[in-house]
Order: C-alpha cells, then sequence, then structure tokens
C-alpha cells in the first residue's frame, strides 16, 4: 500500500492510469486503518473527495491540473485551514475555525494537491515528542512504545505509515527533523524567509520556517519548491535566485563535507556515532572530501534557543486572550481574572512554562543579561557558520543524539526534552538549510543523518540529499 | 506663589493621512463607520496574521521629518511593546523604541511677537489601538477594533515650554506642520491629532515631579489643562504635600484634570524587537527625493510675511485658514507688494465669511487675481475700502469673476470722482451744517470728517473721502 514516488504518482495521474478519486481514498483508508497511533487530528473526507472529484473532472476535459496533481496530502495542525478546524493541538483553539488560508496550503492546492488530513503536534508545536498535544500522543511507528519526535510528529508518523505521500511540517528548533529522524523519513527545513509564515499559527516568528516530510528526497524537493515563493503577506520572504530543487540531475561533482565536531563528539548513542562515521566513510570512497569542522559557539547553542525562542513565544502567545477567539473562561469577576482564567486553562503546562520564561527575559531589568547577551551569541554563530562555510560545502552530523525514547520516559523532565534539539536548534538561529534523511537503525530504532548548508543553498542541499540518499 | 516655575512637555499623536493601515490592507478611515467593519484578520490578530508594513506611512513619517526641521534616518526598526487590554488584538503595540524614524528637531513658536524654538526628542510610527466603550449602569464593554492598526506619528518635545500659551502655541504648529506638509489630515474633530501634556512645576532647576495629562484634543484643552496643573500642583506644593508621578484625564467640561492611575510602579512593557516587520532602511536617494518634494512650510511663510511687516496676528489666522480650507492663501500673496494690505482683507472678510459656512464657488486662482484686482482699484482711488469689503464678498460667491472692475461698477460700487458733483454735494452739506463749519474754522480738525461723512453719504458711497476731505479743506478756505 506505499505510495509511489510523487513525481511518477503526477505522471500516472496525468495519463489517466490512476485518478484523484482513488488516492484520496487510498490516503482515507490508511488513515482509518492507523487510527490507533494517534498521528491525526482532523479528517478531511468529504471535501477532498469532493476536490479530487472535480480534479478528476478537469483532468478529462484536457486541464492540466498541476505539478501535485491529484495528491493528497497532511498538513499539521497549526497550518490555517478553510476546511477543517486549525487548533494547534491546543484546547485554547479546539474550536478554532480559520477564516483565511495559510499561503503554503494555497500554492499546494493551487498545483492539484487535496488535503486529506491534519496532524498532531505539541500543543503550540511546543516539544519534541508530541506529549505536550492537549489531545493525544503520537505513537512511534516502528514501536508503539516509543513516541514519534515533535513537534511535527503527527506529520511524520503519518508519512511514515503512508497515509500520504507527504506531510506539512513546521520547524523552530529541530520540529521536522527530529520527528523525521525518530520516525525514518525524510524532513527538510528550507532557509528562513524562503516559504510564507502567513496563516501559520507562530511560534517563536525569527525562527520558524514552513518545510515538508516525505519519504525520499525528491519528494521533498517537489514540494519544497511549490511554495517556496515570496509572499506579500510575509514581509520576511525574498525571491531565492534558485528554486529548481526538483532538478537533481548533474550528480558529478564533488563536495567538500565538514563533520561537525561537537555534534560527534559530543554524548551521542554509540550506534549512531559509527552509523555516521560508516557514512562519511563512503563519502570519502565515492571520492567527496570530509574534515572535521568546529563551530566553537555549538554548545551554547541551546541555551541561546532557549531565549530567544520563548521571548518570541510569550509574544505571540499574547493574542490567546479569550476576548475574540480561542478558550474564554466561564469564570471571572473582572478583567484581569478574565485574562488569568482564559489563559490557565486554555494553555497548556508547557506554554505556560514558555510564557514564564520568555517573560522573564524581556523584563526590564534582564534584558540585557539575557535576551541581548542571546542576541550576541546568536550573531557570532551566524558568524561562525558563514566561515565554516567558506571551507566547506556542506556540515554534517547527526539529526539528534538519540533515537526515539519511550512515551513518558521525559515528559517529567522538561530539561532532558529540549536536551533532543542540542543537534537541530543552531540551524534556526542561523537561517539555514538543514535536512534529516534516514541513516540507518539502533536496537531497531531509526536514526537520521543531518546535512546543513549555507542561507540560499536549498537546492544544493536537495542534490547532495539525494547523492547520500544513494549511497546509503 | 510667583517663583514656581512651570516646565512642560507634549506628546502629540499624530494620524497619519493613509489609504490602509499601518500594518495592514484595510481602510485606514473609519469617520462615521459601523464598529468592526474595517478589519482585517491582521487586525483582528488572527492566529498566522503578519503584519506588512505601509510604505505610504513611511513616506509621510520622511516628510514629517523635514517639517520637523530634520532628516529622517537611514535606519530605523520596529518593537513590540506588550500589554494586555481588550482594544490591543495582539497583547502588544508595533511601536518604534530605541531606534525611531525621527531623532531631533525643533519647531519654533511665536508668543507675544517673540519666536521660541522647541526641541524636538523623536517622533516614531507606531500603530494606534482599538477603542473601548464601557456603556453607563452595564455589567460589559464594547471594543472598535476599525481604529486598530492606523498609523500613528508620535512626536515627542523636549520639555522646553514654560507657560500654557507656548504649550498652545506649539500644539497649533504642529498641526499647521503636519497639516502642511501632508503629513496628516490633522482634522481634530476626528481625533486625527491627540495631546499628552506632561507637566511639573519647580522653584529651582531641577525639574518637578511631573504629572501626564492624556487625551487632549484641542488646543484650547492643552492651554487648560496645563493652566489648571500649574494652579493644583502649586497648591500641592504650598500646602506641604507631594506631587506623585502619575496619569491624568481631562474633563472638557468642567475644565479640571483628574487622576486616571499612579505611575508609581512603572509598567513593564517588556519591549522586543518586531521579527515580523524587517527594518525601514532608507536611502540618501529616497530621502533627497523626499525633501526635494516638499511644499513651503508655515515657518518659512510666516518668515517673508513678517519681513512684509504683516501683524504676527494676522499671519496667524492667514497660516490657519489655510490650513483649515486648503486654500493656500499666504502662498499666493507672500511675494505682492500689497501683501499686508491683501492680508488685511482676507483675514478681514475672507476668513469670517467662511467662519459662517458660506459656499465659496470661486477657484484658487481667480480668487488670488481677484485680490491683486480689487487692490489695484483701491490703489487708484475707484473703489473705497468699505466698498471693498463689499466687492469682495461679491466675488467669493460668484462662479468666477473675469473682470473685477465690471463687476464693481455692475454692483455700483465704484467711486464717483468726478470734481464737479462732489463740489455740489460739498456745496450742499456746507450749507445744512453752519455749526460743524464754524467748528473747522475754530480749529476743531475733527469736525471735517463729518462732514465728508455727509458728502459720502450724498453720494451714496461712490465718492473718494481723501478726495472729498481735500475739496471740503480747500472749499472752506475760500469762504
Amino acid at each position: 500500500m506505499s505510495w509511489p514516488n510523487i513525481s511518477e504518482l503526477v505522471a500516472k495521474f496525468n495519463n489517466g492510469e490512476i485518478s484523484a478519486e482513488e488516492n484520496v481514498l487510498k490516503a482515507l483508508e490508511l488513515i482509518e486503518k492507523n487510527n490507533k497511533y494517534n498521528a491525526i487530528i482532523s479528517i478531511n473526507t468529504d471535501a477532498a473527495i469532493a476536490k479530487a472529484r472535480e480534479i478528476d473532472q478537469r483532468r478529462k476535459s484536457g486541464e492540466n491540473i498541476g505539478r501535485l496533481a491529484g495528491v493528497p496530502y497532511i498538513a499539521k495542525d497549526n497550518f490555517l485551514t478553510k476546511e477543517l478546524k486549525t487548533t494547534a493541538a491546543s484546547n485554547m483553539l479546539k474550536d478554532y475555525q480559520a477564516n483565511y488560508q495559510s499561503t503554503a496550503i494555497k500554492l499546494l492546492e493551487e498545483q492539484g494537491a487535496i488535503m486529506v488530513a491534519k496532524a498532531n503536534l505539541d500543543a503550540f508545536a511546543h516539544g519534541t515528542s508530541t506529549e505536550n498535544s492537549d489531545f493525544f500522543t503520537t505513537a512511534n511507528p516502528i514501536d508503539m512504545e516509543y513516541v514519534a519526535g515533535g513537534s511535527s510528529g503527527g506529520s511524520a508518523a503519518a508519512v511514515a505509515l503512508d497515509m500520504a505521500p507527504f506531510a506539512l511540517g513546521s520547524d523552530t528548533g529541530g520540529s521536522i527533523r527530529l520527528p523525521a529522524s525518530f520516525c525514518g523519513i525524510v524532513g527538510f527545513k528550507p532557509t528562513y524567509g524562503t516559504v510564507s509564515r502567513s496563516g501559520v499559527v507562530a511560534m517563536a516568528s525569527s525562527l520558524d520556517v514552513v518545510g515538508v516530510l516525505t519519504k525520499n528526497v525528491s519528494d521533498a524537493a517537489i514540494v519544497q519548491e511549490v511554495m517556496t515563493a515570496v509572499d506579500p503577506l510575509d514581509s520576511t520572504t525574498f525571491e531565492l535566485e534558485d528554486k529548481n530543487f526538483s532538478e537533481l540531475d548533474n550528480q558529478d561533482k564533488k563536495y567538500r563535507f565538514g563533520l561537525i565536531k561537537e555534534h560527534i563528539e559530543g554524548e551521542i548513542d554509540p550506534n549512531i556515532k559509527a552509523g555516521i562515521l560508516n557514512m562519511v566513510e563512503k563519502l570519502k570512497s565515492e571520492g567527496h572530501q570530509v574534515e572535521e569542522v568546529s563551530i566553537p559557539d555549538l554548545p551554547l547553542a541551546l541555551a541561546v534557543y532557549y531565549i530567544v525562542c520563548p521571548a518570541e513565544v510569550a509574544s505571540n502567545l499574547s493574542r490567546y486572550d479569550g476576548i475574540r477567539y480561542g478558550h474564554s473562561t466561564d469564570q471571572s469577576n473582572d478583567l484581569e481574572e478574565y485574562y488569568l482564567n482564559s489563559r490557565s486553562e486554555g494553555f497548556g503546562a508547557e506554554a505556560k512554562r514558555r510564557i514564564m520564561i520568555g517573560t522573564h527575559v524581556l523584563s526590564s531589568g534582564y534584558f540585557d543579561a539575557y535576551y541581548n547577551k542571546a542576541q550576541t551569541v546568536r550573531t557570532s554563530l551566524i558568524n561562525q557558520f558563514n566561515d565554516a562555510f567558506t571551507n566547506v560545502d556542506f556540515l554534517i552530523g547527526p539529526t539528534s543524539p538519540s533515537t526515539a525514547f519511550k512515551v513518558g520516559e521525559k515528559s517529567k523532565d522538561p530539561l532532558a526534552m529540549y536536551l533532543m534539539d542540542i543537534m537541530t536548534v543552531a540551524t534556526n538561529l542561523v537561517g539555514i538549510p538543514a535536512i534529516s534523511i534516514p541513516a540507518g537503525e539502533s536496537n531497531g530504532l531509526p536514526y537520521g543523518l543531518q546535512i546543513m548548508a549555507n542561507l540560499r543553498h536549498d537546492h544544493d542541499l536537495f542534490k547532495v540529499s539525494k547523492i547520500l540518499e544513494d549511497i546509503k | 506663589m510667583n517663583e514656581y516655575k512651570l516646565t512642560i512637555g507634549i506628546e502629540t499623536h499624530v494620524q497619519l493621512k493613509t489609504k490602509t493601515k499601518l500594518f495592514s490592507g484595510s481602510d485606514n478611515d473609519d469617520r462615521d463607520t459601523l464598529p468592526n467593519t474595517k478589519v482585517n484578520h491582521i487586525d483582528f490578530g488572527m492566529p498566522g496574521a503578519l503584519p506588512v508594513l505601509n510604505k505610504k506611512a513611511v513616506d509621510l513619517a520622511m516628510r514629517a521629518a523635514f517639517a520637523l526641521n530634520t532628516k529622517p534616518q537611514k535606519y530605523s526598526k520596529f518593537d513590540r511593546k506588550h500589554y494586555f487590554y481588550p482594544d490591543l488584538p495582539m497583547g502588544y503595540q508595533i511601536s518604534q523604541f530605541d531606534e525611531p524614524i525621527i531623532l531631533g528637531g525643533f519647531v519654533d513658536i511665536y508668543v507675544n511677537n517673540e519666536k521660541k524654538k522647541i526641541g524636538i526628542t523623536r517622533a516614531h510610527l507606531e500603530a494606534d489601538a482599538g477603542k473601548s466603550v464601557h456603556p453607563e449602569n452595564s455589567d460589559y464593554s464594547l471594543v472598535d477594533l476599525n481604529r486598530s492598526g492606523t498609523p500613528l506619528l508620535e512626536i515627542v518635545s523636549e520639555p522646553d515650554m514654560h507657560s500654557s500659551a507656548e504649550a498652545r502655541a506649539y500644539a497649533k504648529e504642529i498641526y499647521l506642520l503636519m497639516k502642511f506638509a501632508g503629513v496628516s489630515n490633522a482634522n481634530l474633530f476626528y481625533g486625527n491629532m491627540r495631546f499628552d501634556v506632561n507637566v511639573s512645576v519647580s522653584k529651582d532647576d531641577v525639574l518637578g515631579t511631573r504629572a501626564e495629562i492624556k487625551n487632549l484634543n484641542s488646543f484650547r484643552s492643552v492651554e487648560k489643562a496645563v493652566e489648571y496643573e500649574y494652579k493644583r500642583q502649586v497648591e500641592l506644593l504650598e500646602s506641604g504635600e507631594k506631587i506623585i508621578q502619575e496619569t491624568r484625564g481631562w474633563d472638557d467640561s468642567k475644565n479640571i484634570t483628574y487622576s486616571m492611575r499612579s505611575k508609581e510602579n512603572a509598567d513593564d512593557y517588556r519591549y522586543m524587537p518586531e521579527p515580523d516587520v524587517p527594518p525601514i532602511e532608507l536611502t540618501d536617494e529616497q530621502i533627497s527625493e523626499t525633501e526635494k518634494s516638499m511644499p513651503i512650510l508655515p515657518f518659512t511663510l510666516r518668515d517673508k510675511l513678517l519681513e512684509k511687516n504683516i501683524d504676527p496676528a494676522i499671519i496667524d489666522v492667514l497660516l490657519e485658514s489655510d490650513a483649515e480650507y486648503s486654500l493656500e492663501n499666504t502662498k499666493s500673496i507672500i511675494n505682492e507688494n500689497d501683501a499686508r494690505q491683501i492680508a488685511n482683507l482676507i483675514v478681514n472678510i475672507e476668513v469670517p465669511l467662511r467662519a459662517k459656512d458660506t459656499e465659496v464657488k470661486i477657484s484658487n486662482e481667480d480668487r488670488i487675481n481677484a485680490y491683486k484686482n480689487v487692490m489695484l482699484l483701491l490703489d487708484s482711488n475707484k473703489l473705497s475700502s468699505s466698498n471693498a469689503k463689499i466687492l469682495i464678498e461679491e466675488i467669493l460667491l460668484s462662479d468666477n469673476v473675469a473682470d473685477v472692475e465690471k463687476l464693481a461698477e455692475q454692483k455700483g460700487l465704484l467711486q464717483t470722482v468726478n470734481t464737479d458733483d462732489i463740489m455740489k454735494f460739498i456745496a450742499q452739506v456746507v450749507s445744512e451744517n453752519p455749526a460743524a463749519v464754524e467748528d473747522i474754522k475754530a480749529g476743531q480738525e475733527k469736525a471735517i470728517g463729518y462732514l465728508v461723512g455727509q458728502v459720502m453719504k450724498l453720494s451714496q458711497g461712490k465718492t473718494n473721502p481723501e478726495v472729498a476731505k481735500q475739496l471740503i479743506s480747500d472749499h472752506l478756505k475760500t469762504l
């Protein structure tokens, strides 16, 4: 029941071998069949079927539907959609129906993609396991006792379980790459500003990017290419010169790789380390250069992240006040109590934790000590990464220090949870693109190889990811 | 009590004249509209909604910089100012904290015919909040977000003012500057300008504790609030009490300020750089293009009119009427030789006429030409000054005036300069007023005015009074 490559699927649709309706029905069947994994929050049955029939009709009348014609997909439930509620897996927004659509969804649908469901996440994308979802925890498709990773855990599990050929994710500190690594699939995080954030429930605005989770690199490239566009609704978007991501030919080129010293030498599952080093040897035997590269401030990245991110989170979550939409309390005697109770009831523990941290680091008297200092280190990280990319084309290392952990194993220990992001957060602080591709297994659970490229080199990153995918 | 020195600084919120809001495409004109009808997902603070900076607002802020005698900053950025209130949809206001678009500058004001420089600390762009309404005797409040996101320029003055008259003059001058520079409609009735006035008193050079009187919306209320605050603070200090730093409101019907909230626990707005809006980076070219496009501004006009010996009070009325009716009177007359007389005519006849809501149809160009022609008639003694006023009213109420002299003639306003006719009137007046004639002969020169008046009356105003006076004087000498 697995899917062919997206290009193949679209070709089959275009020559009438397969209909959009068949694709959608297959996706809906797999969603239903894998219900027990808790990957999905809402299913778009009627609208998806109706849209598929309409697309089939248009194709029959000779119309060219687009690059994703009839391809079903699943959106993380922090993308605003007109057809389904957008909950961000939170009690705050559990009944929220958006009145406008995210730009990424709009671009996909313009090319004929069909949203079949919306996937679970950590509430407001805060977490690494979906255990912070206010609704339920998504199970790992390989072993249900384990987490699927987060925050895009529902999206990752859905793709791993073949519910659709691709799923949308958002990545603020590793939220696409970590669950991709845990579920044994591909997860791509683009250069900041290449895909519009308009209509995506904001987590941390200077870190958030929109990316994709797929079974293979070429599928990720096609979907990402469709979403990459300047959007007048997001002033941080810019025109990427080279965005023909789906052109993955010309694979004879030999590259210079930097193995990130701080990541391979840190606390890490020995099987993962061995697997990564094994891939390094394969790269060398294929004629590529690999050298160890140090980013001296990399060990500070997580600390910087947990200042910048909560500051922006606290700010972005202040709009959820129960006044205009979202959860509002029944119990209040005055305005202050109304705010307190609406927010106390609507936000889960992790959102509250981040609001507290963020509010603290932005308070007068602490701003310089925390926020400003963190921004200083952030700038230094940007410079160090830029230096590194003058010597190598790509940086590589593991996506996470371990494979998936057991459900409940870390949920009482926020710091242990935060440490899962130790290898992914730096790219968000710096803005560079990164991808996680399956690299092997440790004790039966998958892990990923993370590849990073310099700013705007998203196309090169796809090309080299294809090489590494084939080597493996 | 006179030894207390009054110190005033003013923050002016100027609504910018843009079609759309500062960060969204919603209509910026919310006059006379139903609540919450000029609102889109950005103004409403929906999840995932991102602010997009309105370029026009930046252009207008650049113009404001030149109006304030400075240049816009090449680099400025936006910050989030956090607080919770139901009319603030996102839980933060997007403003400019440490790097505003305008730093420095000054405004010249005139009080008692003396020029004084008031420093400008800074001016920054920010999005306005919505409006909260608290109906009386109800247990609910209502929120209207039509104003949410309206672009404001907040202009902060130095504490350079020391009297209520200076405060008023400053507020008025900012109004004129923003209006002339095309930055704002500056309609005070619709709240296009709001003043927050900081007032303190002190016996020495150390500034006293200040009170901030918020949301004043007229020049009069600025003046009256300062006067009231001065009295209140001095009385408190005289009775041995302390001034507390606080925000006060203004009751326009009672002419008093009242306490709104104490500022002893300073609000913590947790300013943070706005990650969704890239910084404003202006090029030298943009800045110089804006400078070139600036119109002539009130301070320049005022200087030129002063050179023409026009009374400062007349200049004030002229500039204000320009701002109010967009007539550009002042600009049209600054280079005229007769500027002084034209200014007087405009201020004495046209301004009161317009204040009566009389509909003026004539085009601006025709109007100014007409003034020049009226001046020619006056200079050549063809028109009396009292008939000039009537003529101007006629001109203002007509659609167009091709020939002013012809119009004056049609309306019977031209002076009869025929000396023979005047002499007949004089003969009649002299014979009818022997007493006045005696007075004049006895040296009471004033009485000649009476006789001139009688001649004017007989001629139905068509005699030139100067000519009549001379002729009477000559005639009496022959008697």
